[in-house]
């Protein structure tokens, strides 16, 4: 029987101490903790939490096995549809899958599936792990393209059906956005991003860093003079967007991805790294998403004062709650329904001040959401030293570009039907790539999917 | 991986590298580049290609020591390796994709300055060995820091040299050069301007003045050099272009070369720094 006791709280760092830090926002469970939350949970007959998650975790029986204390028992379950659970239990967006569809949050609060994951990841990896079985091999090659969310997935499934399959990495680090993008304070690196890429490796993935596919070596030359008999294409979603306002080329305006790489993968907050950064005392960062989020976080650990410049008001903010409430404890100022025009430089080409228009929300456009609309008039300037562009981003044109059959839409995402399987035979691609800018844990899903038909086809061969 | 097979040190501060990088020497081609990351916590360094060599499996890289980071590098050692190496990045040059009979017509005046006559040479190299009419300016502040010029000499049809002081070939700039030897006679189709930004803004004017199409090579900062930061941004004709992957070859007619300049000094306050605090790492134990 379910206990009927609220939420078991969180612990996290105090705002003002991690407001200058780069250590982990939030603490976890402890196994006390953990197993007193999990015991809220139903159990329900029909589990509508595994279905809200794209890989289809089976919510009800890892919990199940947190409560009786068996938290090896937990991972091992959970390790049947993810690879990532420690990035998962602290990135996806939970709030609108598991979460959102857990029974108990139509009354109350919801079982918190995604801190019970983390802790699960967590716990489990200090744990001496049974060596994974090895599938019987199959003999046949395949090439995973990216190192993201989507490609560790893909090619994590793939692996433990007994393909030979290698991961080609365009940076000189695994993990794609998780190492580039998401910050250190949200996803510990070395702890835990590291040690999960490390068990796909485990499962007998080969990642060969340092290829640019499209550039250093191309699908048919994978193909035609390397033996893989199928390809996946998890490139992402990797080229940022700018507003083509005046002043961009100015210095001082970064995008987020430049500002987000630069701190994440090359470590330039910390001294013993050799890669610059430059903050400066006041940050606008122009966006409302994720992105924004960090980007904003980050500059104000590296000791700015940021505000975040969005359009609309909070409530169509497309960032996660939690990490819009975390920006505010920490003092980041929220500069609503407000549109940069230009930005203003001084005399040495540098930033000295964004112009931006306050705007009101007018009737609701496609999407369902009010439409900003500008106030004559009202320009003003907010005087910054930096301005930071996040306004989301598209795919790399690199392979579409360098790939005969490849088609891609109008946006540049790669055409791939439910399957995965592009207009390539043989090919397919799934995540960002194809959708545009979305989650970790739907290129994940995508990954997943896109193995299962790549496993099809390469049976059918 | 990656490891340096011969090091030479051309000038006291210009060093080339031949460096191992297999996957990298089969696919390069003239005008790209590619980066290196010398180790777990260096900067990822964009630097040109002025060599490669499919079957050894190998790049040469030509670096000259600026700042901490390309001090890193030269303090690399034969059986040494970097961390990373990756590339080959940006798009090939033009005249590698051009129909062999209107190639067949032009005649090239490369504009070499500096530590940037180190990508100038696969250039002439491969037009010259297609036939195709090369000559080559190598200009430098003065003889000491000349750079490449056997090597130039042997795949070109005239090399001119030039000094601002005037210690070695024609006393003054590359710009005075290419005007004196239009002036004597001398006819091109097509100058390709690799140096300094500075040099690089110059050598325009003076092509412009000319009536002669220049092609110029910008080395614009960069992180991932794939198209994902955007620091690469550069104004070309009015529209914002990514240098990494658009570039790093542009029409120089149409570079802001002014604005290019002061986004490549963008970081100088960091770099400065840097420098101070920076402990050479030669004889790295690790």
């Amino acid at each position: 029987m379910a206990n009927r006791i609220p939420r078991v709280p969180v612990r996290e760092q105090d705002p003002k101490v991690r407001a200058t830090n780069f250590e982990e926002v939030c603490y976890g469970y402890n196994k006390e903790e953990a197993m007193l939350e999990a015991s809220r949970c139903l159990n329900c007959r029909n589990p509508r939490c595994i279905s809200a998650c794209p890989v289809g975790l089976q919510i009800p029986r890892f919990i199940a096995e947190v409560v009786a204390g068996n938290i090896a028992g937990a991972a091992a379950v959970i390790a049947e549809d993810s690879s990532l659970p420690a990035v998962c239990g602290r990135v996806c967006p939970q709030e609108t899958q598991c979460e959102g569809s857990c029974v108990l949050g139509v009354k109350g609060e919801p079982v918190a599936i995604g801190k019970l994951e983390r802790f699960v990841a967590d716990y489990s990896r200090e744990l001496e792990k049974p060596a994974a079985e090895k599938a019987e091999k199959k003999g046949k090659k395949v090439a995973v393209i990216g190192s993201g969310p989507a490609g560790l997935a893909c090619a994590s499934d793939l692996a433990k059906w007994g393909y030979d399959v290698t991961i080609f990495e365009a940076l000189h680090k695994a993990g794609g956005v998780l190492e580039y993008g998401i910050p250190e304070f949200r996803l510990p690196k070395e702890k835990v991003l590291r040690h999960e890429i490390d068990a796909v490796r485990e499962l007998g993935v080969k990642i060969e860093t340092n290829v640019i596919v499209g550039r250093t070596i191309t699908i048919d030359s994978l193909m035609d003079q390397e033996g893989f008999e199928a390809v996946f294409i998890g490139t992402g979603a990797g080229l940022p967007k700018f507003m083509n306002i005046p002043g961009e080329n100015l210095c001082g305006v970064f995008s987020a991805n430049e500002f987000l790489t630069r701190n994440n993968l090359m470590k330039a907050w910390r001294e013993d790294y050799l890669t610059p950064i430059h903050a400066g005392k006041k940050v606008c960062v122009v966006g409302g998403g994720n992105v924004a989020m960090d980007a904003a976080r980050t500059a104000l650990r590296l000791g700015a004062e940021v505000h975040i410049v969005y359009r609309r008001t909070e409530a169509e903010l497309p960032a996660r709650r939690e990490e819009v409430h975390h920006a505010k404890e920490e003092g980041i100022i929220f500069d609503l329904l407000t549109n940069p025009v230009e930005v203003i430089g001084d005399e040495k080409g540098w930033v000295k001040a964004l112009k931006c228009i306050r705007m009101e929300l007018g009737e609701p456009d496609e999407s369902g959401r009010r439409s900003p609309v500008p106030i004559a008039g009202s320009e003003f300037e907010i005087p910054t030293e930096t301005v930071i562009m996040a306004l989301g981003t598209s795919p790399n044109p690199l392979i579409s570009k360098t790939t005969k059959g490849l088609e891609t839409t109008r946006r540049g995402c790669l055409v791939a039907d439910e399957a995965g399987a592009t207009t390539r035979p043989g090919v397919f691609a799934g995540g960002d790539a194809v959708t545009g800018a979305a989650t970790v844990i739907l290129a994940m899903g995508a990954g997943r999917t896109a193995a299962k038909a790549i496993d099809a086809y390469l049976k059918q061969k | 991986m990656y490891k340096i097979l011969k090091k030479e040190m051309l000038t006291p501060t210009i060093c080339r590298m031949e460096v191992e990088a297999p996957r990298l020497a089969a696919a390069a081609l003239p005008g790209q580049f590619l980066i290196v990351r010398a180790d777990e916590k260096g900067e990822r360094i964009p630097l040109t290609i002025s060599d490669f060599d499919a079957k050894r499996g190998t790049v040469t890289i030509v670096t000259q020591q600026i700042g901490a980071s390309s001090a890193d590098i030269i303090a690399f050692e034969p059986g040494e390796a970097f961390a990373d190496v990756v590339g080959p990045l940006g798009l090939p040059s033009e005249f590698v994709e051009m129909d062999p009979e209107q190639l067949g017509r032009m005649r090239y005046i490369f504009i070499a300055g500096g530590v940037g006559t180190a990508p100038v040479y696969p250039q002439a190299k491969w037009l010259h060995e297609r036939g195709v009419a090369v000559d080559v300016i190598i200009g430098a502040k003065t003889k000491d820091l000349l750079i490449y010029k056997e090597e130039m000499a042997a795949v070109c049809d005239n090399l001119f040299i030039c000094t601002d002081d005037g210690s070695e070939g024609f006393h003054g700039m590359v710009t005075a050069l290419l005007e004196k030897l239009v002036a004597d006679g001398r006819s091109y189709t097509q100058a390709v301007a690799i140096g300094p930004m500075i040099m690089m803004k110059f050598t325009t004017l003076t092509a412009k003045k000319l009536g002669l199409p220049i092609t110029v090579s910008l080395n614009t900062l960069m992180v991932d050099g794939t198209g994902m930061c955007g620091a690469c941004r550069v104004s070309v004709g009015g529209k914002t272009r990514f240098a990494c992957v658009e570039g790093p070859e542009f029409d120089g007619y149409l570079v802001d070369f002014d604005e290019a300049m002061r986004r490549q000094g963008q970081y100088k306050a960091e770099e400065a720094e840097a420098n101070e605090k920076h402990v050479c790492k030669i004889g790295r134990g690790k």
